[in-house]
This record gives C-alpha cells, sequence and structure tokens, in this order.
C-alpha cells in the first residue's frame, strides 16, 4: 500500500516537474533523451561499428555545414518566419567558389569572402522583402532557393573538382583528438580526427547559444517569435528583429556553404540538393517550434546529429540510400511535427 | 467643355474597373509577353498543320506547345487555388504526388513485369486506383494542416521530401515502359483530331470545377474558412473539414495530371517527372491575383495564369534559356509579382498617386 503510494507520488513529482518546465527545455530534453536512444540502438542492432569515436567524428565532418545552417534556419524560425533558401544558397556558394578557384587561380581567403557575401546578399533581400513588404516568407525564400538553383546552372553547368593548391590543402588539414583513436584491421593504430569545419561549426553554435541566450538581441527574436503584438507593445523593433533574423539566416548560409564547399571540394549544380529539408528537419527535431518563440541552438545541433544518426543506421542497414533517406527523414520530421502539436495542445 | 469632362471621368471609371477585375494582372502579363514574341520573332505564332509518326494530323507550333504544356499545369492551379484559398498556404508537394500517382498508374498497367507486350489492366482501373492514391495522400496533407494545424508549406515539406521515394519504392526503382497507343493518348493527340488531348482534359476539369463551384457550397465555405477561420465556426461551418476537402480535392487534380504527364512518356523518370511543377502551380496562383494569404479565389484568373506561365516557359525554352536555368528567372517574376501585389507597396503607390493628384489640383 505504501510502496503504491510513494510509486504515484513519483510519478506525480515527475508529471508535475514536466509540467512546470517551459516548452523550449521540454523540447530539448525530448530531443536528447531521442538522440542518445537512437544512438543505443544503433550500438545494439548495428554491431559495434557505432561504438568506434570515428564514426561519432564522421558524423561531425559530414554534417558541419548542416550544423551551421540549421542554426540559421532555426533563428529565423524562432522568430515565426521561415527559410527554405539555404540549400540553394549552399548550391551556389560552392560553384562560385569553385569556378573562382579553379578558372581564375584565385586565394582562398577572398573566395571565403565571395561565400560571405552571397549568403549576406540572400539574407538582406529576403529580410528586406519579408520584414518590411510583408510578403510571406515561404514564398520569398521558395523563389530565392529557385533563383538560387537557377544561378548555379548559369554560373557552370557541368560539375568538376577544384585541384587548387591552397585549397586543397585547407580542405586535407586534420585536427586530431587524442585519446579517441582505434585500431584498425591491420592492426595499426589510428587517431581520431575531426575537419575545420567542425570546429567553425562548434564555435557557431557556442556563439549563437550564448546571442539568444543572454544578449539583447537574442531575446528579442524569441519575444517576435512568442507574439509579434506584444513585442511591439513593448518597444521592440519587430521589423529590424525580423531582417536581422534573415540576415543572421542569409550570413549563416554563406559561412555553412563555404563549409559545404571544404567538405566536398567541388562545384556542382545538384549539390546540396535537399538541404534545406534537412536544415528544417533537424530545427524541428530539435525542438524548435514552427510557431515561433520556442527553440534553441543546442537542440538543432542534436538534432542534426539524431538525423544524421538516423541516415547512418539506414545505411549501413544496406537499404537502398536514395529512397529510404528521404522517406526516413519525412517518417521523423512527421513524427516530430506531431509531438509538437501535442505539446502545444498540452498548454491549452 | 462640361460634358466633354464628364466624358472623361467615364473613361477614368472605366479604366478603373478594368484594373479592379481580378482577371486584368494575367491578362496584361499575357498581352505584354505576347507583344514580346512578336517583335523578337513574328515566327512565333506560326501554326503548321502536319501529320505524325501514325499518320494523324496533328498541329505543331509554339502555340500548340503552350495549350498543350499549360494544360496540366491549369489542371493543377484549380486545385492549388482552392487549396491556397481556404488553408492561405500552398502545397508543395505537387511534383512528388504527382510522380507517386503517375507511378501507380504504370505499376498496374505493367503489372508484374517492367515492359509488358501488352496493358495487364484497363487503363480506367488504373486511373482510378491513382485517383485513390493521390486523394489519399492529398488526406494526409490535410490531416496534418486541419487537424494538427501545422503550416501548409510545412507540412507538405514531408511529402515533398519522401515523395519521389515512395514513387521509386512503387515500381522497385525499375522504369516500365508501356506500348500502347490507347495509353499515349492522354498526353498526345486523338486520332483525327488536330489539337493535343491534354487541352481537352483540361477543359473538361475546369467544366467540372465551375459545376461544382456553381452547384455546391464548396466556393463559399472556403472563401469564408479563408477570410477568417473563427467566424465560419461560429457560423456553423467545420473550418478543419473544409480545409482537409480542399487538400483531397486537389489529390483529384494531381491524379488527373499525372495521367498526362505519364501518357506523354509511356514512362516515369521519379527525379525528373513534374520538377518544379510547384513553383509552377504557386505562380499560376499568384499571377491569377488570388491572395496567397487566403480568402476570396479566382478560378479563371488562376487557370489563365497557368497558360501564361507556361507562355512564360516556352518563350524563356525559344530563347535557349536552359532547363535548369529557367527557374532563376522564374525566381525572378515571382519576387517582381509578390512585390507589386504586397499592400505595403500599393499603399505607398497610392499614397503617391493621391500626393501627384493633390498637387495638380493646387497649381490648377
Amino acid at each position: 500500500m505504501l510502496e503504491t503510494v510513494k510509486v504515484s507520488l513519483k510519478k506525480l513529482n515527475i508529471r508535475s516537474k514536466i509540467k512546470s518546465m517551459s516548452d523550449t527545455n521540454l523540447l530539448l530534453s525530448i530531443t536528447i533523451f531521442a538522440f542518445f536512444m537512437m544512438y543505443i540502438g544503433a550500438v545494439i542492432f548495428q554491431g559495434s561499428g557505432f561504438l568506434k569515436p570515428q564514426t561519432f567524428f564522421n558524423i561531425l565532418n559530414a554534417n558541419a555545414a548542416l550544423i551551421i545552417i540549421s542554426c540559421g534556419v532555426s533563428i529565423v524560425m524562432i522568430t515565426k518566419s521561415i527559410d527554405i533558401s539555404v540549400g540553394g544558397v549552399a548550391a551556389l556558394i560552392s560553384m562560385c567558389c569553385a569556378v573562382y578557384l579553379d578558372f581564375h587561380q584565385g586565394n582562398v581567403v577572398v573566395a571565403g569572402m565571395i561565400a560571405l557575401t552571397i549568403g549576406l546578399l540572400f539574407g538582406v533581400v529576403q529580410g528586406f522583402l519579408v520584414a518590411y513588404l510583408d510578403i510571406q516568407p515561404f514564398i520569398v525564400t521558395l523563389a530565392g532557393m529557385f533563383f538560387a538553383r537557377g544561378m548555379t546552372t548559369i554560373v557552370n553547368t557541368n560539375p568538376f573538382n577544384v585541384a587548387n593548391k591552397a585549397f586543397v590543402a585547407l580542405k586535407e588539414i586534420r585536427v586530431v583528438i587524442p585519446g579517441f583513436g582505434s585500431i584498425n584491421k591491420i592492426g595499426k593504430y589510428v587517431d581520431a580526427y575531426i575537419e575545420v569545419g567542425v570546429i567553425v561549426a562548434l564555435f557557431v553554435v557556442v556563439a549563437l547559444f550564448c546571442i539568444l541566450r543572454w544578449s539583447k538581441v537574442g531575446r528579442t527574436f524569441y519575444a517576435v517569435g512568442g507574439s509579434e503584438q506584444s513585442a511591439l507593445m513593448l518597444g521592440i523593433n519587430v521589423k529590424r528583429t525580423k531582417f536581422l533574423a534573415h540576415l543572421l539566416s542569409g550570413l549563416l548560409a554563406g559561412i555553412g556553404g563555404f563549409v559545404y564547399f571544404l567538405h566536398v571540394g567541388s562545384g556542382s549544380a545538384s549539390h546540396a540538393s535537399g538541404m534545406e529539408m534537412n536544415a528544417i528537419a533537424s530545427s524541428i527535431i530539435g525542438g524548435t517550434m514552427l510557431s515561433g518563440g520556442v527553440g534553441n541552438i543546442v537542440g538543432t545541433f542534436f538534432g542534426v546529429l539524431s538525423l544524421s544518426t538516423i541516415q547512418n543506421i539506414v545505411s549501413s542497414a544496406g537499404l537502398d540510400q536514395a529512397w529510404w533517406t528521404g522517406i526516413t527523414i519525412a517518417m521523423m520530421l512527421c513524427l516530430f511535427l506531431v509531438i509538437q502539436s501535442i505539446v502545444m495542445a498540452r498548454k491549452k | 467643355m462640361h460634358k466633354n469632362e464628364t466624358k472623361k471621368g467615364n473613361l477614368l471609371d472605366f479604366m478603373k474597373g478594368i484594373f479592379r477585375m481580378q482577371i486584368f494582372i494575367p491578362i496584361a502579363a499575357l498581352l505584354l509577353l505576347a507583344i514580346f514574341n512578336l517583335i523578337n520573332d513574328p515566327s512565333f505564332y506560326k501554326i503548321t498543320l502536319g501529320y505524325n509518326s501514325v499518320g494523324n494530323p496533328v498541329l505543331s507550333g509554339y502555340l500548340m506547345t503552350i495549350l498543350d504544356y499549360g494544360s496540366e499545369l491549369a489542371i493543377l492551379a484549380i486545385g492549388m487555388t482552392i487549396v491556397t484559398a481556404a488553408t492561405g498556404g500552398q502545397d508543395i508537394s505537387v511534383g512528388a504526388a504527382i510522380a507517386i500517382s503517375g507511378s501507380v498508374i504504370l505499376r498496374i498497367l505493367c503489372g508484374t513485369s517492367s515492359r509488358p507486350d501488352s496493358l495487364q489492366a484497363p487503363i480506367i482501373v488504373a486511373f482510378l486506383v491513382s485517383c485513390l492514391v493521390a486523394m489519399i495522400f492529398g488526406a494526409f496533407n490535410g490531416v496534418l494542416v486541419a487537424h494538427f494545424k501545422i503550416q501548409p508549406m510545412i507540412a507538405t515539406l514531408i511529402l515533398f521530401t519522401a515523395g519521389r521515394s515512395i514513387a521509386a519504392w512503387i515500381n522497385n526503382n525499375e522504369l516500365p515502359i508501356v506500348n500502347d497507343t490507347t495509353f499515349s493518348i492522354f498526353g498526345g493527340f486523338i486520332p483525327g483530331i488536330p489539337i493535343p488531348t491534354p487541352f481537352f482534359i483540361a477543359l473538361g476539369c475546369m467544366a467540372i470545377a465551375a459545376i461544382v463551384l456553381k452547384f455546391t457550397n464548396l466556393g463559399l465555405y472556403t472563401k469564408a474558412v479563408g477570410i477568417n477561420e473563427r467566424s465560419s465556426r461560429m457560423n456553423g461551418l467545420n473550418p478543419s473539414f473544409v480545409k482537409f476537402l480542399t487538400f483531397v480535392i486537389l489529390g483529384l487534380c494531381v491524379a488527373v495530371a499525372a495521367l498526362i504527364k505519364v501518357s506523354r512518356l509511356s514512362s516515369i523518370n521519379y527525379s525528373v517527372i513534374a520538377k518544379d511543377i510547384e513553383m509552377d502551380a504557386i505562380l499560376a496562383v499568384a499571377l491569377g491575383a488570388n491572395a496567397l494569404s487566403g480568402g476570396k479565389f479566382n478560378l479563371a484568373a488562376s487557370i489563365l495564369g497557368a497558360y501564361v506561365i507556361q507562355f512564360l516557359t516556352t518563350t524563356l525554352y525559344k530563347m535557349n534559356v536552359q532547363s535548369d536555368a529557367l527557374s532563376a528567372y522564374k525566381a525572378v517574376v515571382v519576387i517582381l509579382l509578390v512585390v507589386i501585389s504586397s499592400p505595403v507597396v500599393r499603399e505607398k503607390a497610392v499614397a503617391l498617386f493621391k500626393q501627384k493628384k493633390k498637387l495638380e489640383k493646387e497649381v490648377v
């Protein structure tokens, strides 16, 4: 009798704790929990491959660009807007940088500047249209996506690899992480490594987390996303905030595009296809709500990791990648959207 | 003098009336394109009567291409307009949904082998099943939007990603080819009639849509839900159901468009079929001067908009623009359109106009 009372009390405690949690924290904990469950599941069902630290680092290496881009998308989504042009922008940046480095023998720093400029341009134009002309963000950024994809083919049609020496040297830099190496099949010890892009991505995540958590600008993003009207009454410049969010998203798409380019090392019109979808999916899985005002950069980071873990599981299970990746991502997105909608209902 | 002024006033009112008409924008765009082509190359309008490989009389020329390829877009525009009106969002999964239902049609026609000598099932059965499948996928979108209250574009993003994969999966990633002359009629020509069949199919769809809108309350209800969801609920409507229904109707339109698309090739290419058509469909709705944020709609304007989009596409093709680069030009057109029709710009323009008038009066 006493036992059952105790158990029920415990349950009650957890439930009240969950109820008192803010939406952001609740969704964040769901995400982190889901990621660890998934990784443990992968280890159990797919064998020890997932136990090697390098497997985890490879996920980071392959998704550094996605992490950066998803952060931008999350910020835009927190302000109750959306940006689906990011994939196209990344492709355009890869192509422009590739053409500049390979055909014109340019230097890497200028290529980086080109990437940032393109990203910023997209951010400024889209931000202006969304914030100051009050046009639906989806239409604007859909047009932005198609424009970027079309421009990529106009810049250059055929895919090609970049052979610029300075660039290849930068691309080949491996940052060794001591203590996480493993012994390979021949019995040789191999160091664990990450690429340069991952360091950039981690830096971006930490910086944005701090900005969103503690800076004035960061808090206004949440305020505007939560309720535009109340934000207006608090004296927040709503239009400028929205503009800033899109600007930031464009800038991050610029950085992410360059990191992506650094990872693939080639220019192609079909690069980063579906990346906007992956970015939105990661943000949603990471607990950013479409209805605005709720979200967390750390959640987005874990969202990207969950997404790519699922992809890794799917591909190592021997299912044909091209089909199944799309379907699994869509299913995950669907699941998390429904969870969000339930969380929303709980509030009411 | 006085008489003259009133005449002038009447003319001004008349002009204002025309400008205010919703169908004015697509017509103006059409005229603009038509004049551009006339100056650029008058041979654009040449239509020749020839015979195709089977020996049927066939009209060919750029105008025929527009009528032909604009038709599936017009059919999609019907559904897209209604969805836009009711939900204030757009369905961006139509291209992927066309891939799915096209794949279903081929799967049923081909049976177990991927290259059968004869059809394994009647075409009507295949079409009806694909209608059903497309409506189920439409219903899936509809449930997400109406029941779970997810923004339409995000909800349809799910099918947008997964759709082409599902289409490939339905046919085990094979590329089935149908060898049947009756099947190719839907995307080609009826023997003896030189006008492409898709145009007749589109006409049929328009007629059905017109009848449905005339004799049922569908149009009224979608407008009511789109304009103000809460007040429509208070008036006894069920907004969720109306939204759901519009997505199912769009599913039906998708199935018809898919039939035409698949029949054209007698085969399917999962990653290319109906590529970027969601953009064209949204553009058609926008060009028809329908508010993309929902509310009132005008089907005729959307349909005309669809043909104008195809006019634009054909013009660009004629100017040797690569098919992959087309989207960049269209994106510019979309941005221009939405900027012109955005309320903020309109208000500014009206204010400017009034100021000018005031100044003129002061001068007088």
